[in-house]
This record gives C-alpha cells, structure tokens and sequence, in this order.
C-alpha cells in the first residue's frame, strides 16, 4: 500500500521539473546527482515550495492538488522535516526545540514521548545547551528528534548528513536505522550518497535532471556506483 | 548635591514621561513598517520608506509646522481626532510625545529593519513544518531573533525622543508643566542674561539621562547575546 503519492511539475529556473512516484512505508530514498531537483521535490511535499501542476497526497488526505485549488499550508500538514542544516532555533536551547512542535499545536506534555525521543536519540546530556553549543552530529539529532515530537505523518530528511564529517556520519546513522524501524513513521530520505542510502533505504526513486528515471528496491544503488555518483 | 526648583524636576518628569511615551507608542509602529520595508515588495514602498525618513532630513521646525497644521486643533487630522476620540495635541504634552515619536521614528525603524532582514528566512520555514502558522512564527521565531536590533531602536528613540526640541517647540510651544522639557527649559534659561549658572543642573541631568539610555542598550544588548548564543 502506497503512503505518499507524488504527481508534480514545476519550473525552475533552467530545470524542468516533473516528478512522479509513490512511496510505501519504511524509506524511500531519493536519488540522484545534486541539482537533480531533489531537495525542491521534498520541500514542495513539506508546502515549503508550491509546484506548477500535479497533485501530493499522504495516507488518504490530499495535501496538494493544482486542479482543485487544494494546498494545505506547510503548518497543517504534520510532515516532519530534517534540515541539511539543521535550522535549530538559535534562541531556544535544546529541550525549547525539541518541544517546538508540540507546543505550536497546542498538546498536552508528553513527559513519556519526550524521554522515548531522547533516549532514542541519546541527547539527554545536551537537552539545556543552545544550539550553539553542540557539535554538528549533536545539532543533527536534536533536529531528528525535534521533527519526531512533532508526531509527523511522515518524515522527510534532506541530505542529514551532508555537513557531517565521516565519524559524525558514523554516528548518526545507526539512530537513523533505529527510527526506521522502531518509530514505524514512513520517511524520505534524500540523498547522493549511494553508501549511506545503502544502511537506510528500503525502496529507491533515482532523480536525474528533474525527472524519475529508475524506481524500485535497493538494487538500484549498486548500478548507481559506476556513475561516480557514490 | 543638585539644588534644583520645582519647576526643574517638572521639567524632568516631563521629559522621561514624553521619552516613554513616545518611545512605547512608536514600537508598534516601528516594528510594523520595518517588517514591511524588510519583508515585502508594495506600491509605494519608496515613498513609505522616504516619508518615514524625512523628519532625518528635513529642518525640525518644518516637522514640527506640518504636525501643527496636520495634528493641530484646526488640522484635518487633529480635529478628526478630537472630535471622535477626544485625543488634543496641540499644546498639550501628548502633542509633545507625538512630536518626538515622530522624531525618533526613523532612527527606531531603520535598525529594527535590518535585523529582520539579517533573519535566516529558512529558520521561518523550519517553524512552519513544525505546525507554527503565520502569526506564531511571527511572535516565537521572527519577533526574538529581531530583538537585539529592536533594541537598539528603542534606544535611539527613546534618546532622540528625551532631546527633541525643534519640532516640539514650533507644535506644542514652550509651556511650563505641560510642554517645557529639558530642552526647552534649559534654552529658556539660557536665553535671561546670567542664566548659564541656573541651565547647569539641567545640563548635568540631560547627560545623565543620555549616558544611561547608553549604558542600558549596552546592557540589554549584551543580554539577547547571551541568551542567542550561549556564551
């Protein structure tokens, strides 16, 4: 049964854009060289980016439809987003970002989500820092884990790792297999690191210059090795 | 230590009451129309953006003419104002508070403008998939990252606002316990031969009161750093 459903076309500039794919649960990777258009693929299924033409629908409710006039504003939709950068909130330490989320739609404290998020995540120690204070790899679970507390729908990471150095990767993926499997909250997972989708993906969309060339089960990675884009 | 009369310390009490009170009304205003120079393409946004620059520029006796024949009693928009709000400026201190709000109103909108545009607008998108509409993005995410800067404008109002003379005495006059300031005190004195010695108290305090809305901005400055950054 597929969870999201993808059916979208927008200029860009130069790049054409037109996009179409479903997702089940687990994680789906997006693919493909940068510039391919899969960061502006995400942000248009978070509401960040408004597409030409075509519809975006989660689950049975329709986030988007160009022909019905639907756009469902980015804070109605319950997508959780994991930022390249991060994009914690300078001015709120750790535990205000973690329960940003929870506190802008208005829920009770969930003292048990709460402890479950952090220990998952293993950020207890940092919880009264700013986020100044943290290490890259620190900043990126704090992001994960305040994106998890705002119980999403789905989840959608773009590029986690990308301003992580090696050991900092090493780091963090394992918490990441770990919310695949035990948070049961279908992801997408954007990436052009065919290693790293290779620990996380359980079905892959390959991106090539605005269009979905490939689309299927992790195998698609390996044939994606020769291309240099590994 | 400081022997002043009566009519000093009304003159004092007059000043900060106005300083306040124009600074206070002028933050809605200022934080409004530096969100919308900061953050929106209008028609006419050049001209918002020189109207509300001109009282830098322009001689304070012509702003304080044109609040006279604008806010004045017979003014198009003072007499709208008293007859429908019951709200007189003309020589009255409030007319003294609008005059320095309108004075220290660019100073208060130009730093207030550029720390909303220093603002990472990705931060803003990051609250919104969070579930943070317009307005609470607005009040949690854009409002405290603009703070050191609105600050900042506050202070240069409020300090402006404490010093206005030209355009406050051509609108509201020179009328002691209602429009006598500091400034306007201290000119009265000095315009009495001999004067000088009783002007000097007054001028003590006028830098007094200067070197403290400093050291206060400073303060507060470094406070919003701390709290942004941790140190």
């Amino acid at each position: 049964m597929s969870v999201l459903s993808v059916n979208v076309e927008k200029q860009l500039g130069a790049l054409d854009l037109s996009v179409r794919f479903e997702a089940a649960r687990g994680a789906t990777a997006l693919f493909g060289s940068s510039g391919a258009g899969k960061t502006s693929v995400v942000n248009m299924i978070a509401g960040l980016l408004t597409p030409d033409r075509g519809s975006i629908a989660l689950d049975d409710t329709v986030l988007f439809d160009a022909a019905a006039g639907i756009n469902v504003p980015p804070y109605q939709r319950r997508i959780g987003y994991v930022f390249q950068e991060g994009r914690l909130f300078p001015h709120l330490s750790v535990r205000q970002n973690l329960d940003y989320g929870r506190r802008m739609s208005r829920r009770a404290p969930d003292a048990s989500a709460f402890a479950r998020v952090v220990a998952l995540l293993e950020i207890g120690p940092l919880l009264d820092r700013r986020p100044r204070m943290l290490s890259g790899g620190e900043r990126q679970r704090v992001a994960v884990g305040r994106a998890l507390l705002m119980r999403p729908r789905l989840l959608l990471l773009d590029e986690p790792l990308a301003s992580l150095g090696v050991v900092h990767k090493r780091e963090i993926l394992p918490y990441l297999v770990r919310l695949r499997d035990d948070a049961g909250v279908p992801m997408v997972y954007v990436s052009h690191t065919a290693a790293e989708l290779r620990r996380i993906a359980t079905n892959v969309v390959r991106l090539d210059a605005g269009r979905v060339t490939a689309a299927g089960g992790v195998e698609l990675l390996d044939e994606a090795d020769g291309d240099a884009l590994g | 230590m400081l022997n002043l009369s009566p009519a000093e310390w009304t003159a004092i009490e007059l000043s900060l009451r106005i300083a306040i009170v124009a600074t206070a009304c002028a933050l809605p205003f200022g934080i409004a129309v530096g969100w919308l120079l900061a953050r929106k393409n209008f028609w006419g946004k050049t001209a918002l953006d020189g109207l509300v620059h001109l009282p830098l520029v322009l001689p304070p006796v012509v702003t304080g003419y044109l609040l006279l024949i604008s806010f004045g009693r017979k003014g198009p928009i003072g007499a709208f104002l008293d007859e429908y709000f019951g709200i007189v400026f003309s020589f009255r201190w409030t007319g003294a508070a609008l005059a320095s709000a309108v004075m220290g109103f660019p100073l208060m909108v130009r730093p207030i403008r550029l720390a909303l545009e220093a603002i990472d607008r990705r931060l803003e998108d990051a609250a919104a998939t969070l579930g943070a509409n317009h307005l609470l993005v607005f009040l949690t995410i854009t409002l405290p990252l603009a703070l050191p800067g609105t600050i900042a404008g506050v202070v240069l109002c409020f300090a402006r606002a404490l010093g206005e003379f030209g355009a406050t005495i051509t609108f509201v006059s020179n009328i002691p316990g209602e429009t006598q300031t500091i400034s306007a005190a201290i000119y009265t004195f000095i315009q009495v031969p001999g004067g000088d010695a009783a002007a000097a108290g007054l001028v003590l305090i006028a830098i007094v009161l200067a070197l403290a809305a400093l050291i206060a901005s400073e303060w507060l400055a470094r406070r919003a750093a701390i709290r942004f950054h941790g140190e």
